[in-house]
């Protein structure tokens, strides 16, 4: 009898934590309140970006409504992001690496509508950038292009594409290259992809693991990288120990932004979540994102900040691979031209 | 020994060259182990504080101030005061059922024990997101009802008990097998009820195995990463406990606050260390001193 009381104790006792927990992470939500929490859960290198962004939208919202905001962080790869908001993580919004892995929250949880990337401008994309190179300083392996990756001499560092959003930016830029150097053969671009990732010494799972492998442990030659990333690279570990090559063709990338319409619903959120995220395309946030190395979309900032975005070839998602969703199926997904390339080593 | 050498070389050259021999290679052993020892876990260890410390202690100190390190500090506290109570009156039930009670199916339950042990905690992270989450039936029906467990505080707490529950009933389950049922029969055949008999004969022959479980429990509570990265969800300020909130302040470039909050959960584990080598020795009386 007195081990059943124990029992229901313990039993209590673990009730009693939840309930603490989950009213805990509720009255972050009041509606009416003076203060609100926001979730947003974004890719990997955006860390510095959204650190300034959500400061900035804190001291509008607080002028504009008198409301206290909160913006609380999450980052990690694109693909395993999603992976949690799907699995039940409650976004208010999601900041990730490409629209595939916002259509598949769209698609398997239906928390936010379908075409959820016509609800802002340009796609919800509110900036870009694209796909360059950091090598070590003075460039001691010559890597100018992407024909250079090749090359059984050079050792490459680039996140795992099932995993981060920037690393299948990173295998379309290549693939690109391949498509128009070899007039679209499909066998010579393989051969030329298989060669590039046999030289892949770290396959990390996000952007941001890859760059301090690179950069922090010493692995590998060359890095590919978003943009900010390796401009971020510089600025925190030196000039003088890095450099950024810019290929003869790359990918504009395109990282969109979206309401977690369902999630915001239930946590009261929906109101200042819109706010926060039209911010993005204001003066203030645009200046922002440039500050930070991504490509805004305005165009007067885009042109303050020109010497930092050097003009390079670069091809679309939408227009070279006909979007998201088919690059992904015939790419990313199990028995893609990526597993059909890529053998880990052991 | 080298008198013995001399008195009686004839007979006795065989034996001192072998005992001479195994002195060398015991001495060579001894100083390996020590290096070994040394190189890998002391100069990490050391290295640590030497990061945390290299700025001064101006930029130590002010490593704590950022309120998501100050969050995470909370949070792994948190966890790790509801987990190691839980797990301790656990450990005990069982280790009390499985020495105490003879029933079918006592070896299976011992096996089961250890599972945690013998699963890797990323898999032991990913089935409470395949309960809780909106994948299963009862996950689905707890977020439309608010209850959230997973990227969430509950979830870090119950993954953190999957991991860390074998320490205490192990521990337990060999002091108690060891000592057998002799006292306690005694104990009910003079007239004390089952509760009596645990208080006051159970209790104090195990409070040093059960003082060592807790503690092993404790130190596995403060540091697991693995599952607890899995159902956290890496909210900042809000689900990171103090190892990933390590991992999120060196993704970001902050290596001295990384370092330094590295360095608290280091001196835990000294503390954790010294501890169990106090209670190692009484685990061992407790064991033997019995009749």
């Amino acid at each position: 009898m007195k081990k059943i009381n124990l029992f229901i104790v313990s039993i209590l006792i673990v009730g009693l934590l939840s309930a603490c927990g989950s009213s805990s992470a509720a009255s972050g939500s009041g509606n009416s309140s003076k203060s609100v929490h926001l979730l947003n859960v974004s890719y990997d290198p955006t860390r510095e970006l959204y650190k300034e962004f959500n400061q900035a939208f804190a001291t509008y919202w607080k002028g504009k409504t008198g409301q206290t905001v909160t913006v609380q962080q999450s980052h990690g790869g694109s693909g395993a992001q999603s992976r949690s908001v799907i699995d039940g993580l409650k976004a208010d919004v999601v900041t990730l690496a490409l629209s595939g892995d916002i259509d598949a929250i769209a698609n398997k949880t239906g928390r936010l509508p379908k075409n959820w990337q016509q609800k802002l401008p340009d796609h919800s994309t509110p900036y870009t950038s694209t796909i360059v190179f950091l090598v070590r300083a003075g460039n001691p392996k010559h890597i100018n292009d992407w024909s250079d990756l090749t090359r059984k001499d050079v050792s490459i560092v680039t996140p795992n594409p099932k995993t981060s959003g920037g690393a299948r930016w990173n295998y379309l830029a290549a693939w690109a290259y391949a498509d128009q150097k070899y007039h679209h053969n499909q066998t010579q671009i393989k051969a030329f992809m298989k060669q590039l990732y046999s030289n892949v010494k770290v396959l990390d799972s996000g952007a941001r693991g890859a760059t301090t492998t690179f950069t922090q442990r010493g692995i590998g030659d060359v890095l590919i990288a978003w943009e900010n990333e390796a401009y971020l690279s510089l600025n925190e570990l030196g000039k003088n120990k890095f450099q950024i090559v810019y290929p003869s063709i790359s990918i504009l990338t395109e990282p969109p932004v979206a309401v977690v319409d369902q999630n915001a619903k239930s946590n009261g959120t929906e109101k200042v979540a819109n706010a926060y995220l039209n911010y993005l395309y204001t003066d203030q946030g645009q200046e922002i994102i440039a500050k930070n190395y991504y490509r805004p979309r305005n165009k007067s900032i885009l042109q303050k900040y020109g010497k930092q975005f050097p003009n390079i070839k670069l091809v679309t998602i939408d227009g070279y691979f006909g979007g998201w969703a088919k690059a992904q199926k015939e790419h990313f997904d199990d028995g893609g031209t990526f597993d059909q390339i890529y053998q880990p080593k052991n | 020994m080298e008198n013995m050498i001399q008195s009686d070389v004839s007979k006795q050259t065989l034996s001192v060259r072998s005992s001479l021999k195994s002195a060398i290679v015991r001495r060579l052993f001894i100083s390996l182990v020590f290096l070994f020892l040394f190189c890998f876990l002391v100069v990490p260890l050391i290295s640590i504080f030497f990061e945390a410390l290299r700025q001064g202690a101006g930029v130590y100190f002010s490593s704590f101030a950022d309120p998501n390190t100050l969050s995470s500090i909370r949070l792994t506290l948190i966890v790790t005061l509801a987990v190691v109570p839980i797990n301790t009156v656990f450990g005990i039930l069982i280790a009390w059922t499985v020495t105490k009670y003879a029933f079918k199916g006592k070896n299976m339950l011992v096996t089961l024990v250890d599972l945690p042990f013998s699963v890797s905690p990323v898999i032991g992270g990913l089935i409470f997101v395949l309960l809780f989450g909106e994948h299963s039936e009862l996950g689905r029906w707890l977020i439309a009802h608010n209850i959230n467990i997973v990227f969430n505080v509950p979830g870090i707490v119950i993954a953190t008990l999957f991991v860390t529950f074998p320490f205490v009933a192990r521990e337990l389950i060999s002091l108690m097998n060891h000592q057998g049922t002799a006292l306690e029969e005694a104990s009910l055949v003079l007239g004390a009820g089952a509760w009596q008999t645990f208080f006051r004969v159970t209790l104090p022959n195990i409070k040093w195995g059960l003082l060592y479980g807790i503690i092993l429990c404790n130190a596995r509570a403060i540091g697991e990463f693995g599952a607890v990265s899995v159902v956290s969800g890496h909210i900042s300020g809000m689900t990171n406990t103090m190892p990933l909130q390590i991992e999120n302040l060196y993704n970001e470039y902050q290596l001295d606050p990384a370092f330094a909050l590295a360095s608290i959960m280091s001196l835990f584990a000294i503390i954790t260390m010294i501890l169990k080598m106090i209670l190692e020795k009484n685990v061992q009386k407790a064991a033997n001193g019995r009749p």
